[in-house]
C-alpha cells in the first residue's frame, strides 16, 4: 500500500513543492539561527539567492561537528518553549548531538514512518513488536508513533530481556518485528534454545530492520532464521535528521525510497565536496526542507550511497538510495586499504561451518596492522585437518575480496558477545586509533 | 565392536580444560582415558569416558562443540614388537592412522585407541590376527 499521494507526485510537482519548502527554510534559518547567519554571510551566500533547486550548492554544509559546537540548542530555530521533545545521539565520541522537535515536527515525523511501515508492508492489522532500546534514541519512538499511527496494535518491548520478548511474540501473536538485524538473529538464536522454531511456532511475518547496516548475506540469514516467506526491508535514517523515516525499502528491494518532500538528497565527493551528477556514489548530504525545530542544510550524513531516479515497479516516483556498503565512519583502513566491516560479514554468513557472530581485531605490530577474526564454529568435527581447512577457506575468500590476510580464530559456539542494539563488531586495538 | 569417543573443540585458553571436567563431572561421566595435543590457538580434546552420550550431552549444554567419533579400542600385551607387527598389517592395506593413544584399563596390559581410515576393514585385518577389542560395556565397567 502507498501511504501518501505525495510518493506518486510526478518530478515537476515534487520539484516545485522542494523549492517552495526549500526557500522557506532558507529564509528561517537566516533569521532565526545565528551559526547559520554567519555560515552563510561567510559564503557570501543569501537567501533570496535560492532561486531553483540548483542553487542549494551555493550553501554551505553543516557536520556532526557543527552540532557539538552548538551543543545543546545553538542550532535550533525556535524558542525551546515550542518544542515538545528532545532526544539525542548515544554520542559514543564527546558530546551527545541533541535535536529538538515541535509538535508539527513530530506529526512530519510520524508520517513519514508510517509511509516507510507501509513500504514493507505493513497495515492497521500488524501486531508490531518494537525491540529497539526506548529512550534518548529516536529508533524506538519513531517506529512506535509512525506504526501506531497506521492503526497498528505496539508492543512496546525495547531491547534486552530476550526470552521474555519471545515469549510476548508468542502470546501476542506478535506479525511485525522491529530490530537491529544482529539483535533479529538473537532473538532466534535465543527462541531456539528455549525449544521454539522462529519459523513455526511464530508470527513472524515483517521485519522492519534499521539502525545498523542490513547486507544480503544477513538478509539471507533473517529468512534462514525466521522463513521465507518474510518481508524484512530495511529503513533508513539518523537522529540528525529526524530518526528513521528518512527513507525505506518497498517490497521490490531495490534501494530505499526518500521522502523527499521533507528530505532533499544530495550525492557529493567527499574530498572535493562538489555535487556529483545523478547516478554517482558518493556521500549522502540531505537538507531537511520542513523541519521546525532543528532544520539542518545540507548535513554531510557520511554514509556512501547512490541516487536512483528511475521509476519503480511499485508504483512510487520518490528517488530511491542505494543500500548502503557501510558509514564513512565505520570504514577501517587496514595496512593503507579501506575495509567496510560489512564485506568480511559477507564472507562469515557465507560459511556454513561457522555461526552469524563475529569480533574484528585490529592490532599493530611493528608498524604493520594485523587483523584477527573471531568467529564461532558451528560444525562439529575430529579432525584437525577439517578445522584447517575452514579457517584456509574463510582467510582465501577475505583475500579476494579485500586483498589483505587476516587470522581466523576459532571459538566454541557462544562465547562473543551478543548485543541487543547496535552491534559493536570491531576492536582497534592500533595506538592512536 | 568399535567404541565412541568423545570429541571436545577447545580454545587454547587458561580454564577451558577444567571447564570441560567440570561439564563431566556435574553430569557424573567417568574419564578413562584421554588425548590432547598441542595447538597454538585450539585444540581437540579426546576422551573415552564411561559415558559419552551423557558426557556430549553435559557438553553441549554447557556451549561446547562436542561429537562422538566411532575408534577402535585394542587390547595389547607387553611384548616388544607386537604395535609395530600390527601395524604393518594396517599399512600394507593401504589403511591411514590418522591418531593413536593410550587406553588406561587399569590391569596390568597394554591398550590402546585407534582411529584410521577405513576402520571396519582394519578391525577385520586386526581380528584375524588375533587382536581382541573392547566393547562399549567393556569401557562402561572399567573404574
Amino acid at each position: 500500500m502507498i501511504w501518501a499521494k505525495e510518493e506518486t507526485m510526478s518530478r515537476e510537482e515534487m520539484e516545485a513543492l522542494q523549492l517552495a519548502r526549500l526557500q522557506e527554510t532558507v529564509k528561517r534559518v537566516y533569521e532565526k539561527v545565528p551559526s547559520y547567519r554567519n555560515k552563510m554571510e561567510r559564503a557570501g551566500v543569501k537567501p533570496e539567492d535560492i532561486v531553483t533547486l540548483e542553487d542549494l550548492k551555493k550553501l554551505p554544509f553543516v557536520t556532526k561537528q557543527d552540532m557539538r559546537d552548538n551543543y545543546p540548542f545553538g542550532l535550533f530555530a525556535v524558542p525551546k518553549e515550542e518544542l515538545v521533545r528532545i532526544h539525542a545521539s548515544s554520542g559514543t565520541t564527546g558530546k551527545p548531538t541533541v535535536v529538538g522537535y515541535t509538535q508539527n515536527d513530530i506529526d512530519v515525523w510520524t508520517e513519514c514512518v508510517s509511509r516507510i511501515a507501509a513500504m514493507g508492508g505493513a497495515t492497521s492489522k500488524d501486531v508490531a513488536q518494537i525491540c529497539f532500546g526506548y529512550g534518548m534514541f529516536t529508533g524506538a519512538l519513531g517506529l512506535h508513533y509512525g506504526l501506531e499511527n497506521m492503526g497498528a496494535v505496539i508492543v512496546p518491548s525495547s531491547s534486552g530481556n530476550t526470552e521474555k520478548q519471545i515469549m510476548y511474540m508468542k502470546d501476542f501473536e506478535t506479525t511485525l518485528l522491529v530490530a537491529t538485524p544482529s539483535y533479529a538473529l538473537r532473538i532466534a538464536e535465543v527462541a531456539k534454545e528455549m525449544g521454539i522454531d522462529p519459523k513455526k511456532d511464530l508470527n513472524i511475518k515483517i521485519g522492519l530492520v534499521g539502525s545498523e547496516l542490513l547486507t544480503d548475506a544477513m538478509r539471507s540469514e533473517m529468512h534462514k532464521l525466521w522463513g521465507d516467506e518474510i518481508i524484512v526491508t530495511s529503513n533508513y535514517g539518523m537522529s540528525e535528521l529526524m530518526g528513521p523515516g528518512v527513507s525505506g525499502e518497498c517490497e521490490y528491494l531495490c534501494g530505499m525510497h526518500i521522502n523527499e518532500d521533507y528530505f532533499l538528497p544530495e550525492i557529493i565527493d567527499p574530498k572535493t565536496e562538489e555535487v556529483l551528477p545523478p547516478g554517482e556514489k558518493g556521500e549522502l548530504v540531505i537538507t531537511c526542507i520542513k523541519k521546525e525545530g532543528i532544520p539542518l542544510i545540507r548535513y554531510r550524513t557520511k554514509d556512501v550511497t547512490r541516487l536512483i531516479y528511475e521509476p519503480c515497479e511499485c508504483g512510487r516516483c520518490t528517488v530511491r538510495m542505494e543500500n548502503l556498503d557501510g558509514r564513512t565512519d565505520d570504514m577501517i583502513k587496514i595496512r593503507g586499504v579501506n575495509v567496510f566491516p560489512s564485506q568480511i560479514e559477507e564472507v562469515i554468513l557465507a560459511t556454513q561451518e561457522i555461526g552469524p557472530h563475529y569480533e574484528i581485531i585490529l592490532e599493530r605490530n611493528n608498524h604493520a596492522d594485523f587483523m584477527t577474526i573471531r568467529v564461532e564454529l558451528l560444525k562439529e568435527t575430529d579432525s584437525y585437518r577439517e578445522l584447517e581447512d575452514i579457517q584456509k577457506k574463510i582467510k582465501n575468500r577475505l583475500r579476494v575480496i579485500l586483498g589483505l590476510d587476516a587470522k581466523i580464530l576459532l571459538e566454541s559456539p557462544n562465547t562473543l558477545q551478543r548485543f541487543e542494539g547496535k552491534a559493536k563488531r570491531v576492536r582497534d586495538l592500533r595506538e592512536g586509533a | 565392536m568399535f567404541i565412541k569417543q568423545l570429541s571436545v573443540f577447545i580454545e587454547n585458553r587458561e580454564g577451558r580444560l577444567e571447564q570441560v571436567l567440570e561439564a563431566l563431572k556435574k553430569n557424573g561421566v567417568n574419564i578413562i582415558s584421554l588425548s590432547l595435543a598441542d595447538t597454538s590457538d585450539y585444540g581437540l580434546l579426546r576422551l573415552i569416558v564411561s559415558d559419552p552420550e551423557k558426557g556430549k550431552q553435559g557438553l553441549k549444554e554447557d556451549g561446547f562443540s562436542a561429537m562422538l567419533t566411532e575408534v577402535l579400542a585394542i587390547k595389547l600385551s607387553h611384548r616388544v614388537g607386537q604395535l609395530q607387527e600390527l601395524l604393518n598389517v594396517i599399512c600394507k592395506a593401504g589403511i591411514n592412522v590418522e591418531y593413536m593413544y593410550a587406553l588406561s584399563t587399569g590391569k596390568d596390559d597394554a591398550s590402546i585407541v585407534i582411529k584410521t581410515s577405513d576402520l571396519p576393514k582394519a578391525w577385520e585385518l586386526l581380528k584375524s590376527e588375533g587382536v581382541e577389542a573392547f566393547t562399549a560395556r567393556d569401557i562402561a565397567k572399567i573404574q
